[in-house]
């Protein structure tokens, strides 16, 4: 049985009803305090719109959200079964809310797509699709939500999950796909199964996502941005978040960008003496020689199974997230790990059409568009592809004029 | 699963939640120019400084704590305050409410009246007088609806107002810490745990909390639901009575606003069996502050509040 805490976005397409999927999870897992339920109260009579509990108004917590009845930014919700505990980002299903949406998705294990089963997939469904898929969400559950508006019909629920299939298929590895026909609103096939879908012979939603075993990440070996170095008197310490493999006190390091060489000495995990550190943990290290590492050099362990490429060239997709478009020429500031360089446009390469379904050259990606680019960085960063090592494969993009956070990328190749 | 499984489960989660916030803490630490932690004497506080301690082990917290004081404190969080920060070698500085009074800044509410709300233009001042460009704040968004919508780097402008529309996308927990003189940053490395996970971490470390989260007699009057002590800002109104009752605190903040609970919890582990089968949230049930509009915590935050 799976220990961990399951991170869980909803996306897909405004109205289709993910804000009300996740407050009926949580109501009908008594995950709703008793305070809670009498402010929901309170706010259904001022801002629902029948009768009852509106369900949304549980993530919906913005006074403008309230009022427009809809989603502007992820809300996150902690709640546990028996169990396993669980992350609930709601994201927004605005097109003009898509980087709120990718915020949720990007640390998410899995991606509950709801689909309005009226209306099936529509172009934002689409866009989200896209999106989970270049992040390489592990796992996506659809949910086709008010089957009770098509009258549980099984036709209309198949041809649904065809057309997500074949938006899955088209863009980055095909994650694991469950589908489950629901009614957020009533809350069938939510947390208890529903006798209204006899067709159906799957496990509700809530018991889908308790089975779901997030894969760890492939290892590649150990490696440290390094953040801050710590000082006191004789010691030098070097301070980051370990991904990629285990490290051990005794094992030969190189700094990435010097090539210099030495051995860990010492290692505080989380702020305590260690003899071993793993994934995830937040470490300072020691090393046996003074080394000139900094802040935005990567310590890597010799003989890891994936080198990183030390690199100044990268071909990248990337979600752009601002007005003023993405044009061959211009210069951003790349914050890859702990590194922040400047970068040019090189050039944009395509843009995903998400009538088409395919990849579409262009001269420059506007907000909300999706789109491949190359990019040449002042300075080198010390980076591996998306698909090989998400921690080390990702970078956003700056304007540094307005400091807006302008763009997230996914690292498609790295070096040449 | 086990018992021994369901500890293991914990600590591995608690750990999890120990890296992402020490990750944040150093992040801010070495991308802003002069941040500071904003210490209440609360128990997110405490974990939140305790974490700056493990962050930049062996060496020393590099940034300064500062506490919003109210004037309306409980003695003991005070002494605990003092206690604590020295024993972790780290720099205090007080911004008073009271001098923002003096000072103009704020009207008087009078010797009853709640200072809660003029602790944002106390906390704004301060920042400005200092030169802070980042604050480290224990909230966390389990806490309440707007809180939920927090990023971990939280953007303020030239007035120290939050705009919820305008949040910077964070994909992979990435942190844009670029501003422009005059803006600030917020930063909550605690965002992501719980009441609960904040009461593991207390239990598995040790972490010295204020003597009034624990079971003690108190005099306290019910006004609006709450249990306020009876002392300092909080006097008998004509047809109200005290009594002597056996509570616990379950927020610390300005003892105008903030109640106890009736509990008989004396330890950490009693402490947290209670946590765990609580029907009400600790705001709903603590902070008279929070009931009084439906968006009362938003509102707050866009002025500049913690």
């Amino acid at each position: 049985m799976p220990a961990t805490q399951l991170r869980v976005a909803t996306v897909g397409s405004v109205d289709d009803g993910k804000s009300t999927l996740l407050g009926r999870l949580l109501h009908d897992t008594t995950s709703i305090f008793e305070d809670q339920l009498a402010a929901l109260s309170r706010a259904s009579r001022r801002y629902g719109d029948g009768d009852g509990l509106h369900l949304a108004l549980l993530t919906d917590g913005l006074r403008a959200e309230r009022e427009q009845g809809i989603t502007i930014d992820v809300a996150y919700r902690y709640f546990a079964t028996p169990r396993r505990s669980f992350v609930l980002a709601d994201t927004p299903g605005h097109a003009q809310y898509t980087r709120n949406m990718v915020t949720g998705a990007s640390v998410s294990d899995v991606a509950i797509v709801l689909v309005d089963a009226r209306h099936g997939v529509v172009e934002q469904t689409r866009r989200h699709l896209a999106i989970a898929s270049l992040l390489r969400v592990g796992h996506v559950v659809v949910a086709v939500n008010k089957m009770d508006l098509v009258g549980w019909s099984q036709e209309r629920f198949d041809e649904i999950l065809l057309d997500v299939a074949e938006v899955l298929e088209r863009f980055g590895e095909r994650p694991a796909v469950q589908a489950v026909p629901v009614s957020a609103l009533l809350g069938d096939n939510v947390v208890a199964r529903s006798d209204a879908a006899p067709w159906y012979d799957g496990p509700p939603l809530l018991a889908i996502l308790e089975d779901i075993d997030p894969a760890p990440p492939a290892p590649v070996g150990a490696r440290i941005a390094v953040q801050w170095t710590i000082r006191a008197g004789d010691y030098r310490g070097y301070a980051g978040t370990l991904v990629g493999g285990p490290l051990r006190v005794g094992d030969s390091v190189v700094s990435a960008l010097t090539g210099l060489r030495s051995t860990v000495v010492r290692i505080e995990r989380n702020g305590e003496r260690a003899e071993l550190a793993g994934t995830g943990d937040a470490v300072a290290v020691e090393l046996a020689d003074d080394l000139d590492v900094g802040r935005g050099d990567t310590l890597v362990v010799d003989g890891a199974p994936v080198a990183p490429v030390v690199t100044s060239s990268v071909v990248a997709d990337v979600c752009w997230m601002v007005d003023r478009p993405l044009e061959p020429g211009a210069t951003y500031l790349a914050k890859h790990g702990t590194r922040t360089v400047r970068a040019t446009v090189e050039a944009v390469l395509d843009r995903i059409d998400l009538d088409a379904l395919d990849r579409r050259p262009v001269e420059r990606l506007g907000l909300n568009d999706i789109g491949g680019i190359k990019l040449t960085l002042a300075s080198p960063i010390v980076a591996d592809p998306y698909h090989v090592h998400r921690e080390t494969g990702h970078l956003v993009l700056v304007d540094e004029h307005t400091n807006a956070t302008a763009g997230a990328a996914v690292l498609r190749s790295v070096g040449a | 699963m086990t018992m021994t499984d369901t500890a293991r489960a914990t600590d591995q989660a608690l750990d999890q939640l120990e890296a992402e916030a020490i990750g944040v803490i150093r992040e801010v630490t070495a991308e802003c120019r002069a941040p500071v932690l904003l210490f209440s004497g609360g128990k997110d506080s405490a974990v939140l400084l305790h974490l700056a301690a493990k962050a930049f082990r062996p060496g020393r917290v590099p940034f300064p704590v500062l506490h919003v004081d109210t004037g309306h404190n409980f003695p003991e969080v005070i002494a605990y305050r003092d206690e604590f920060v020295s024993s972790l070698r780290v720099e205090l500085i007080v911004a008073s409410v009271q001098d923002s009074i003096d000072r103009g800044r704020v009207p008087d509410p009078g010797p009853t009246g709640s200072r809660n709300r003029l602790q944002s233009v106390t906390l704004l001042d301060a920042l400005a007088e200092h030169g802070f460009d980042a604050a480290f704040g224990g909230g966390r968004r389990d806490e309440d609806k707007a809180r939920a919508k927090e990023r971990l780097l939280s953007f303020r402008d030239r007035r120290g107002q939050w705009e919820p529309r305008l949040q910077r996308p964070e994909p992979w927990n990435v942190l844009n810490a670029r501003i422009s003189p005059g803006e600030h940053l917020r930063a909550f490395p605690l965002s992501n745990w719980t009441e609960r996970d904040i009461w593991s971490a207390i239990a598995r470390d040790g972490i010295p909390l204020p003597s009034i989260y624990f079971a003690h007699e108190r005099e306290v009057v019910e006004r609006q639901r709450m249990l306020l002590a009876v002392g300092g800002p909080v006097v008998l109104e004509s047809g109200e009575r005290s009594a002597h009752e056996i509570v616990r605190y379950r927020t610390v903040g300005d003892a105008s606003c903030t109640g106890a609970i009736r509990s008989t919890a004396t330890t950490i582990d009693e402490v947290l069996a209670e946590v765990a089968t609580a029907r009400i949230t600790e705001r709903g049930a603590t902070r008279a502050d929070d009931t009084f509009s439906d968006t009362a915590m938003e509102d707050r935050k866009r002025e500049g509040y913690f």
